[in-house]
């Protein structure tokens, strides 16, 4: 296996994860660039979740190697991904529906993480600077006392990717960011997310084309865990494997 | 809540310490002859376990069905230290072995066991009372946290816990007395315990210590730990990926309920004079369990309004109808959950705590600015 390169802030090679035999990811291997926004596209099983599973620990890999600027995650515990600098949003919107958008933001601010720590944090001016700021980029800024149950489902999944943002991770996942949505809603997605993507890495699962081909500098479709096509947005489009398997469904 | 002040204490939660303090160290006391009053004070010591229940259950999401363990760990602790104390040569001169605890010589033990040595001195006794529960709930923390074990497994095992705790009292009885329990207490450092005033007294220190673990909890829940508790119940996954480390803060709030359980044996040791495994086991801590879902397993002060409630049902229903007590706790039990499950608390919240506050606002409405313009404006 290489040595960490430094052109790649994610080397996946050779990642593979087998439940009970069958292999949900087959030898994968992708790399991703600093500043890339890669979208993952494939029909349904192909692996998408499963592999951001397994580079944030969620999953724990049979074989291979998940090199994130010269850490190995792998053998990370869940918390210490993170503070590497890797940041997960789930499918379903993730929010703490029984505390406000502030508070919700407030538990992401990378700050007391330790139980001391957390005993004795302060909601200082920083604190609630960054958090307006964050709330503003996510649309949310007028709604910060409401409780995140009361949001709508477009609103909790904004607020999940501010509560990603306000941790400034170097690598940033999505799963599905505009599942759900209305088009207006799919905008606004498409207009923060090319805001936020200006600065970092990030991957992507997503099924809109649409929205896929605003967003996407590479993208990767996979297949019964193994990559089928990767290139450019057109480049995938036009593959004949591709079009066979997916998109001609 | 609002962004700006994230005070300890909103005015809600001052009225609710005032009022309680109220009850606890006026009401009471004026109301109660000296016998009721001690049974009030037994009551309370079951209050620091629901107290600990709350933050643990309530807040955290981590349903103990064996918190009976702490308590009766903290309370045997205490009675080890006070039967040492009462087992003086002197009074124990008719003994085959004067000088031990009476039950070790009915079990032919000649000599103190080891561990029991350090009990003689009442600092090392107190240290014992919060950090033997600690440590265990620490071991089991663990154990089961760093595994991941949660929700009804994680009940379930510390119900065997209580379980296997109860057994090995009772199976042991000469190092601990069996099941009778550590009886025949008598003083402490010199200080009969067992007279009405010393009753008395005690009552005021187990009070003053349950405002004090009161106190305690209310900080941990204005603290940004007691909001991650709240965030861990409900979607522990975005917690471990917003890069908290899930179990350590599961360890330690297990362990504060233990500690406050603890403290909670070892006052009732005192006040009661006995501890046995009676309240040990899997039914007290199940009691336990539904003090704090009646009070209202939200609510630290709610809890101590269940343990007191039950708890005197449990006494004026049980002396009338002994054998329809346990359908009654379990009919309360039930009802509670299904008609009311944030238990009296909740239905305060809802129903008089509106009326409060709209009642305050007129009033300082007719004063001057509305109360919490003023503060605002202060801020």
């Amino acid at each position: 296996m290489l040595d960490h390169n430094p052109n790649f802030v994610l080397s996946v090679e050779g990642l593979t994860v087998s439940f009970d035999g069958f292999k949900a990811v087959d030898d994968l291997s992708f790399y991703v660039e600093p500043n890339e926004c890669r979208v993952i596209i494939g029909p349904n099983g192909a692996g998408k979740t499963t592999v951001l599973d397994l580079i944030c620990g969620r999953t724990r890999a049979t074989s291979g190697s998940v090199n994130f600027k010269g850490n190995e995650l792998l053998t990370m515990r869940e918390d210490q991904i993170v503070h590497a600098g890797v940041g997960r949003k789930f499918q379903t919107p993730s929010v703490y529906e029984d505390l406000t958008v502030f508070e919700n933001l407030e538990l992401s601010y990378p700050h007391g993480y330790s139980v001391f720590g957390a005993l004795t944090f302060r909601r200082n001016d920083t604190v609630k600077l960054r958090i307006q700021e964050i709330a503003e980029t996510i649309f949310l800024d007028t709604l910060l006392e409401e409780k995140a149950a009361y949001l709508s489902h477009g609103q909790k999944q904004w607020l999940e990717i501010g509560m990603l943002l306000i941790q400034d991770p170097e690598l940033l996942m999505l799963d599905e960011p505009v599942a759900g949505m209305s088009v207006a809603e799919r905008r606004k997605t498409a207009e923060l997310l090319n805001k936020i993507i200006t600065d970092r890495s990030v991957i992507v699962i997503e099924h809109d084309m649409g929205f896929v081909a605003d967003i996407a500098t590479r993208v990767t479709v996979l297949h019964q865990g193994k990559t089928l096509s990767e290139g450019s947005m057109e480049r995938v489009q036009s593959d004949p494997k591709v079009i066979e398997v997916y998109l001609g469904h | 809540m609002s962004i700006a002040s994230n005070r300890l204490f909103t005015r809600q939660d001052i009225i609710g310490f005032a009022v309680l303090a109220a009850v606890v160290f006026i009401v009471l006391p004026l109301t109660l002859d000296s016998f009721r009053l001690n049974l009030f004070g037994k009551y309370l010591t079951y209050a620091f376990v629901a107290v600990g229940l709350v933050l643990c259950w309530g807040a955290g999401g981590i349903l103990s069905l064996g918190q009976g363990v702490f308590f009766g760990l903290g309370g045997y602790c205490m009675a080890m230290f006070l039967k040492l104390e009462a087992s003086t040569p002197e009074n124990t001169a008719i003994q085959s072995t004067p000088g031990i605890p009476d039950f070790m010589d009915w079990n032919q033990l000649t000599a103190l066991p080891w561990w029991w040595e350090p009990f003689n001195t009442l600092t090392f006794a107190l240290l014992a009372v919060v950090a033997v529960p600690v440590m265990f709930a620490f071991i089991i923390g663990v154990a089961m946290f760093r595994r991941r074990v949660g929700g009804v497994y994680f009940a379930i095992i510390t119900q065997a816990f209580a379980a296997i705790l109860t057994i090995l009292i009772i199976g042991q009885q000469g190092f601990t007395g069996g099941v009778n329990g550590i009886t025949d207490l008598r003083t402490l450092q010199g200080w009969d315990i067992r007279t009405d005033a010393a009753k008395e007294t005690l009552y005021y220190v187990n009070g003053v210590l349950l405002f004090s673990c009161l106190l305690i909890a209310q900080f941990v829940r204005k603290s940004k730990l007691g909001r991650l508790l709240i965030a861990m119940r409900d979607q522990e996954d975005r917690v471990r990926f917003s890069g908290y480390d899930v179990a350590s803060f599961k360890i330690f709030i297990f362990c504060l309920g233990a500690a406050f359980a603890g403290i909670g044996g070892a006052m009732f040791t005192l006040q009661v004079g006995f501890m046995s495994p009676t309240l040990v086991g899997i039914v007290p801590s199940i009691e336990m369990v539904i003090f704090c879902a009646v009070g209202g397993r939200l609510s630290i002060i709610g809890a101590v309004y269940g343990a007191l409630l039950v708890n005197w049902a449990k006494t004026s229903l049980s002396e009338s109808f002994p054998e329809l007590w346990l359908f009654g706790l379990g009919g309360l039990f039930i009802a509670v959950v299904m008609l009311f499950p944030n238990g009296l608390a909740g239905l305060y919240a809802d129903h008089v705590a509106p009326r409060i506050d709209r009642l305050l606002s007129r009033k300082s409405a007719d004063v001057g600015p509305a109360d919490d313009t003023a503060r605002a404006a202060a801020e």
